[in-house]
């Protein structure tokens, strides 16, 4: 049986995560479909079909998609699912949103944040914040999983040459409408697919000082910028920004945590990552335990002494 | 309005769990167990709700052992008014704690119904959606801001690229992300005070309701650990060994 991958999207481009979720689905099967479901979406189901390892695009075009609202799209996708083995989406907030929705109206479990197949129903995910991975085995028909993006590489963008078959039915469920949207607008690179990212803590004191300390190290590095839960909490960076346990995971070549201590539920968001460097003038800190590099120092003086060694 | 809250007994978010030898499942022998952080967000919610005037009443849920009894009664002194245990020694997971909480929805009839975003021992972040789906109402997922209108909610989610607000018609359910609200501490004449208040058990049998696990565990184990690497005197040092020797610059 075929592989059911759902895309996210905002109509014009496929979002990271699906490749790394159509990847995860090749390891179930080699006939991956990848159903992109939104209002007037062509262009993301043309840059859909081009996916390396996408047999077919399935397309729903419809008014009451524009906005991935899980009531209208959970119909849709139940329905498509009867016929696959697998139905996979990435574990972001759009993946964490639906699947769990579609998975009880099939009376299937769901299997979460999935960071590797064993076989066809066997998969590891991590628990406890990432401090215990468990190796389970589901026994339901259909396996409806979500993906951690960070533990499969990307599918290629191109290379692909999928049929696109149109899917109708979809409608508004009468239960939900979309109001708006702050979404943060920034030039750098997508936090959960950097390959280099810093990160800013409590010890920042003030969005001020975040943005005038951490921000220029990014754009010097060409990085994403994260933040603790402590630093967002705190209102120093957005609810986005946050890595961990309950935020995003991350797992960069390079992470440089300033100003962090190493919490267990910061560290399950960053612990994959290559490199770890950390800054903190606590030696004590436990994110030392987990950093390649630590520099024991106030970040305010380090933090421009770096800067200026990386303009040499 | 009625409002029903969710509330799990998990292991305390400070505690560090540990494998067993054999790798069958986590030791969780003599561990301290609070409530889980989300649901006291939850009871938090619900709670402000009704001194706002907008709940009438608020009924705290937990499935599972008989020591569940502690986070009702944490539940009850936060301010909840009374409490459902639905008792079973069973492994619980979310499809099925789904369906009791469906059951027990079912008969409370309730307008909002709240759970934790994510419970932090099986970090599955289901149940709400879950549950939304079985009772074929709408839900309003990683909650920082609920508005409670005339027979709809908006709700503000924390969704990856930021802040979505969409408005859902009740009932709802809504689960909570970290920046909903603080929780407050509970007092002590709060905890003397829920004692009193009424704590009514059930079961997954009562409720019709077979909670056989679709997964099966078959085995645990620690992640690779990371060895901690050296200190460097400065940002110059840094900058070499991250150029020469980590080769990622
Ligand atoms: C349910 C739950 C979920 C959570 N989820 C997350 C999550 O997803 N992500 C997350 O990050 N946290 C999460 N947390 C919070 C976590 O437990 C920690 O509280 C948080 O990570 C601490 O943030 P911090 O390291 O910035 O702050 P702190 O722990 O206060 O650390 C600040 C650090 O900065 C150092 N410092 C201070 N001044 C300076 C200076 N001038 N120069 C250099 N160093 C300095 C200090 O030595 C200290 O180590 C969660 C907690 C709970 C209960
Ligand atoms: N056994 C349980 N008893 C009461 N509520 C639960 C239970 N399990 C899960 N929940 C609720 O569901 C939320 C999400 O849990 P999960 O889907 O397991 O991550 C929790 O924050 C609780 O509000």
């Amino acid at each position: 049986m075929a592989i059911l991958v759902i895309a996210e999207h905002d109509n014009s481009q496929i979002k990271s995560g699906t490749l790394n979720t159509v990847t995860a689905a090749q390891k179930l099967g080699s006939d991956v479909h990848l159903l992109v479901a939104g209002a007037g979406c062509a262009a993301a189901a043309d840059a859909a079909k081009q996916i390396a390892g996408v047999s077919k695009v399935l397309l729903a075009d419809a008014a009451a998609l524009a906005h991935p609202l899980a009531e209208n799209l959970t119909p849709l996708v139940v329905d498509l699912a009867k016929q696959y083995s697998h139905v996979l989406a990435p574990a972001t907030t759009f993946g964490k949103n639906l699947l769990p929705r579609v998975a009880a109206l099939l009376d299937v479990a769901q299997i979460s944040e999935i960071t590797a197949v064993e076989s066809a129903d066997t998969f590891v995910r991590p628990v406890y914040a990432g401090n215990v991975m468990a190796t389970v085995q589901s026994s339901d028909a259909i396996k409806v999983i979500t993906v951690r993006t960070t533990a499969f590489e990307a599918a290629a963008v191109s290379g692909g040459a999928a049929a696109v078959e149109a899917v109708s039915g979809a409608a508004d469920a009468g239960l939900s409408s979309f109001v708006s949207q702050e979404l943060t607008v920034s030039d750098r690179p997508e936090l959960a697919a950097a390959k280099i990212v810093v990160s800013g803590g409590r010890a920042l004191g003030s969005a001020e000082q975040f943005k005038a300390v951490i921000e220029p190290l990014a754009d010097k590095l060409g990085a994403a910028v994260g933040a603790s839960r402590a630093a967002v909490d705190a209102g120093y960076a957005p609810n986005d920004y946050q890595v961990g346990q309950t935020g995003k995971v991350v797992a960069p070549q390079l992470y440089v945590a300033v100003g962090i201590s190493g919490a267990i539920q910061h560290l399950a968001g960053m612990k994959d990552s290559k490199v770890i460097v950390a800054i903190n003038k606590d030696e004590e800190a436990p994110i030392f335990q987990v950093a390649d590099y630590g520099i024991v120092g106030d970040l305010f003086s380090v933090l421009p002494e770096l800067m200026t060694e990386l303009s040499k | 309005m009625k409002v029903l809250v969710a509330v799990k007994r998990v292991v305390d978010y400070n505690v560090k769990v540990r494998v067993k030898a054999d790798g069958s499942d986590v030791d969780v022998a003599n561990v301290k167990m609070s409530m889980n952080p989300f649901d006291e967000i939850a009871v938090e919610e619900a709670v402000r709700l009704k001194e706002a005037g907008k709940a009438t009443e608020i009924v705290a849920v937990s499935m599972g052992v008989k020591q569940c009894e502690e986070t009702l009664r944490t539940a009850l002194a936060m301010g909840a008014d009374r409490a459902i245990h639905v008792e079973t020694d069973a492994e619980l997971q979310p499809l099925a704690v789904a369906k009791l909480l469906k059951q027990v929805a079912v008969k409370e009839a309730p307008q909002l119904v709240i759970l934790g975003k994510q419970a932090i021992d099986d970090d599955a972040n289901q149940t709400g959606q879950m549950t939304a789906a079985l009772l074929g109402w709408a839900q309003g997922t990683f909650a920082s801001k609920v508005e409670l209108g005339d027979g709809s909610v908006n709700v503000t989610r924390e969704v990856d690229g930021g802040l979505e607000t969409v408005k859902l018609s009740l009932p709802a359910v809504l689960t909570t992300d970290l920046r909903l609200n603080e929780p407050r501490y509970v007092k002590l004449p709060n905890i003397m005070a829920a004692k009193k208040k009424p704590l009514d058990k059930t079961s997954p049998a009562d409720l019709g309701v077979d909670v056989t696990p679709r997964l099966k565990t078959l085995k645990v184990a620690e992640p690779a650990k990371r060895s901690a690497g050296v200190k460097v005197a400065n940002a110059a040092e840094l900058v070499a060994k991250l150029k020469n020797e980590a080769k990622v610059l």
